[in-house]
């Protein structure tokens, strides 16, 4: 059998392992960089007295990590490994599927290196500087015709569910990323945002949180629907559910980006817009929770034995959790309380732990046995125990945060009768102290968590060897 | 409002807003009335990568509800404040005018407690207990940022509590110094002394006049070069707090102690700066200030009077 024909029949798993193996290489980088700051935080010293390992550097090194290295590599991963299987053919595109992996670890590797360096834009969750942006728009217009690509030659009639979020997801960010971007550049190294004022902080916020919508949500929705069938081994709850939350979700998102701008220069009708569809956005969001949990109902027993189902139920409830609380927090009387304190970093994570983590974990639990020709992961102990770590490290984490993020919200709002404030600053501060304490625990559980992962990944990776799954002939549909 | 240039986009915003919320309304109903042709095992007969199939299950009604209520929610929301385009909103509701309106009566609530102290001299208002536990809440709100909780100051920052003024001790001069802030300068002055021996004497000689630690022989030869000095400083180098020259004599360092300081500031002088606080305290809340802060270093008379 020459190398051409075996190739048109086997599923391109290649790209599939690399990009899951690197996620979780990446989850443990970027998370080890997260406790560092977490630490940073608690004991100052600890930034070296360097500019290279200041907080104010390692932070966005710290974000791109999770949300680009490990976020992105789990997509990348998950999407070739769901559209090749449910559209029943090979991805498109030949060795384009290989350039999107080369070339996102470089953008990965230039992020690492330029923003220890403080070469950044000042955006946040899009510091990266020109010359990488445009790496990453050539990345994802490469991504984009594999995807779709794929799609077009499909052997199936329906396009699966997974496929409309990843697909919703890559266009999304493609639009986000190339009008958030838009800069001039000044040198090799540095530029400045083609828009201006409150204008610019739109436009940043309009992408930052349709990063949040379309790259942490959308994409691991994608993750979500393919995975959880797969792993309950029952069919989608409801297939008219999945049309009104896709629609109602992907149109709604891009309106919420105002509610990170309540009570600034920003317009008010702009920030009531911000905020109602941010409220609008609730029932879609717990669509898409609904739809995986109820694809549990008559198998809820599964979840006693199998820790990758767990990791994929407590993802959907976190999930759920974090889209009830962001339409709290864009209600402008809750963010006056709100805004700018550690309240927002917890809910942030308990979306980036909770959600994005787990689903992310349990996906790559269940493909990487399979990509290396196991039945199983080589310790189902071990996956337990990151469970238990991961989970108890999120409590922790967004208790810790929560009750710092309301206390420093009423601290600085204390008012005494001769009009001065109650509490200076620095007495806020001395205030969380603590909690960065407890927040720091959490951090670790949960890299701790991740550490065991890769030492697992490895053990099932090494025990077997690489393979790419055969496409099976196409089912006969009713 | 100034918000939208030309009335096109007004128009556009409430249009494309009223269709976003309705099309959600249209959706979910169109898609609740829908029959979705169902095979016999309730699933939508269709499959993928083998067992993967989707379920025909109708939306839970309590999530219709939720869906609906939030749709109800942002129509009454957009009808009673600003949202769409140039309406305002049958509240009338602005985030400047409800900043304002607390100000205002924030502001009302606390001037008769502030009245009394108006009409009392600082040295008055020093002695009084309770305009002294707001002039330290004043204090820590607004002045603790730069010169420190305990008013001690630090490198840069002037300490309040040691008697040395650069501006002036008296309650006219803090106040001043209150409402206008300063902007401290001291040009570079190597071109003035000389060449860079002449500099270093120079430093000795400022260091011998607060009988720091420093070279006799340099201090002597730095004496006659000290005149380019001497403008601001003073022949004896007690410095002028007309302009905010500092007093060399006295040990106190603001900007660092020693030769390598001095020689530093000397080749390329410094610029400092007190903020202006009129504006963001009130007339009241600046005479408590002053009081309070003439205090730290007047408490001994404070008590005695």
């Amino acid at each position: 059998m020459s190398l051409n024909s075996s190739q048109a029949v086997m599923y391109n798993d290649t790209v599939v392992r690399q990009f899951s193996i690197m996620a979780v290489i990446w989850g443990v980088v970027g998370m080890l960089v997260g406790v560092i700051i977490a630490a940073q935080l608690y004991i100052p010293e600890l930034n070296l007295g360097l500019p290279w390992t200041s907080f104010g550097r390692l932070r966005p090194l710290h974000t791109n990590a999770v949300i680009f290295a490990f976020g992105g590599s789990t997509l990348f991963a998950t999407s070739y490994y769901v559209v090749q299987r449910t559209c029943q053919t090979r991805l498109f595109g030949g060795s384009l599927a290989s350039f999107t992996f080369w070339a996102w670890q470089l953008v990965i590797v230039a992020a690492a290196v330029s923003l220890p360096l403080g070469f950044t834009q000042g955006k946040e969750y899009a510091e990266l500087e020109w010359p990488i942006d445009i790496l990453i728009a050539v990345v994802w217009v490469s991504y984009a015709i594999v995807f779709f690509g794929t799609i077009a030659k499909r052997k199936v009639k329906h396009i699966y569910v997974a496929n409309w979020f990843f697909g919703a997801f890559i266009i999304a960010v493609a639009l986000l990323h190339v009008v958030n971007s838009a800069a001039i550049p000044a040198d090799m190294m540095k530029s400045y945002s083609a828009y201006a004022g409150v204008q610019d902080a739109m436009v940043q916020w309009w992408y930052g949180h349709n990063a949040v919508g379309f790259f942490l949500t959308a994409g691991f929705l994608g993750i979500m629907y393919y995975f959880v069938p797969k792993q309950v081994e029952r069919p989608v709850y409801s297939y008219r559910l999945s049309i009104v939350h896709f629609w109602a979700l992907i149109f709604t998102y891009m309106w919420a980006g105002p509610h990170h701008l309540h009570y600034t220069a920003l317009p008010d009708w702009t920030q009531s817009l911000g905020m109602v569809f941010s409220l609008i956005l609730l029932a879609p969001s717990w669509g898409g929770m609904i739809n995986g949990m109820m694809t549990m109902s008559g198998a809820w027993h599964k979840l006693r034995e199998d820790p990758i189902l767990r990791f994929l139920i407590v993802s959907l409830s976190f999930y759920g959790m974090s889209t009830f609380e962001g339409p709290m927090m864009a209600i402008k009387t809750v963010n006056a309380l709100s805004h700018y304190t550690d309240w927002t970093v917890g809910h942030v994570h308990s979306g980036a732990l909770g959600w994005v983590g787990l689903v992310s974990m349990g996906a790559l639990y269940y493909m990487i046995p399979r990509l290396f020709g196991q039945k199983q992961m080589y310790s189902i102990k071990a996956i337990e125990l990151h469970f238990w770590m991961a989970t108890i490290g999120i409590v922790l984490y967004i208790a810790a945060m929560w009750i710092a993020g309301v206390m420093q919200g009423l601290m600085w709002r204390g008012v005494n009768a001769d009009g001065t404030l109650t509490y200076t600053f620095v007495e806020s501060v001395k205030a969380t102290y603590p909690f960065y304490g407890l927040r720091l625990l959490g951090g670790l559980l949960y890299l701790g968590g991740m550490v065991v992962m890769l030492w697992n990944v490895l053990k099932t990776a090494s025990q077997g060897q690489s393979v790419n799954a055969p496409i099976p002939p196409v089912a006969a549909h009713a | 409002m100034s918000d939208f240039t030309n009335s096109f986009w007004p128009w556009f915003i409430s249009a494309i807003t009223f269709f976003g919320i309705v099309g959600c309304a249209l959706l979910l109903w169109v898609t609740n009335k829908t029959k979705v042709n169902a095979s016999s095992d309730n699933s939508t007969g269709h499959v993928w990568d083998e067992d993967l199939r989707e379920m025909n299950n109708p939306l839970p009604r309590w999530w219709v509800w939720m869906f609906i209520i939030t749709i109800i929610f942002s129509i009454a929301y957009l009808a009673f404040y600003p949202g769409m385009g140039a309406y305002k909103g049958s509240f009338g509701w602005s985030q400047v005018s409800q900043y304002e309106a607390e100000v205002a009566r924030a502001n009302e609530q606390v001037e008769p407690l502030y009245a009394k102290f108006l009409a009392m001299a600082p040295e008055e208002v020093a002695a009084d207990e309770q305009a002294m536990g707001i002039g330290n809440r004043l204090f820590l709100n607004n002045c603790a940022q730069c010169h420190g909780s305990d008013a001690k100051g630090s490198k840069g920052f002037p300490n309040l509590t040691d008697g040395d003024w650069l501006y002036g001790g008296t309650p006219e001069a803090i106040k001043t110094t209150l409402i206008n802030g300063r902007n401290g300068m001291m040009p570079p002055m190597a071109g003035a002394v000389g060449s860079e021996e002449d500099v270093l004497n120079v430093a000795h000689y400022v260091l011998s006049l607060s009988g720091s630690q420093h070279d006799s022989a340099r201090a002597a030869l730095g004496q006659e070069k000290f005149a380019a000095c001497a403008a601001c400083h003073g022949l004896d180098g007690k410095g002028n707090q007309m302009i905010g020259a500092p007093n060399l004599s006295d040990d106190i360092w603001l900007h660092g102690a020693g030769e390598k300081h001095i020689v530093a500031m000397i080749n390329n002088g410094k610029m400092n700066q007190m903020p202006a606080q009129a504006g963001k305290l009130t007339d009241a809340q600046i005479h408590v200030l002053t009081a309070y802060i003439w205090s730290l270093s007047n408490q001994t008379q404070a008590a005695s009077n």
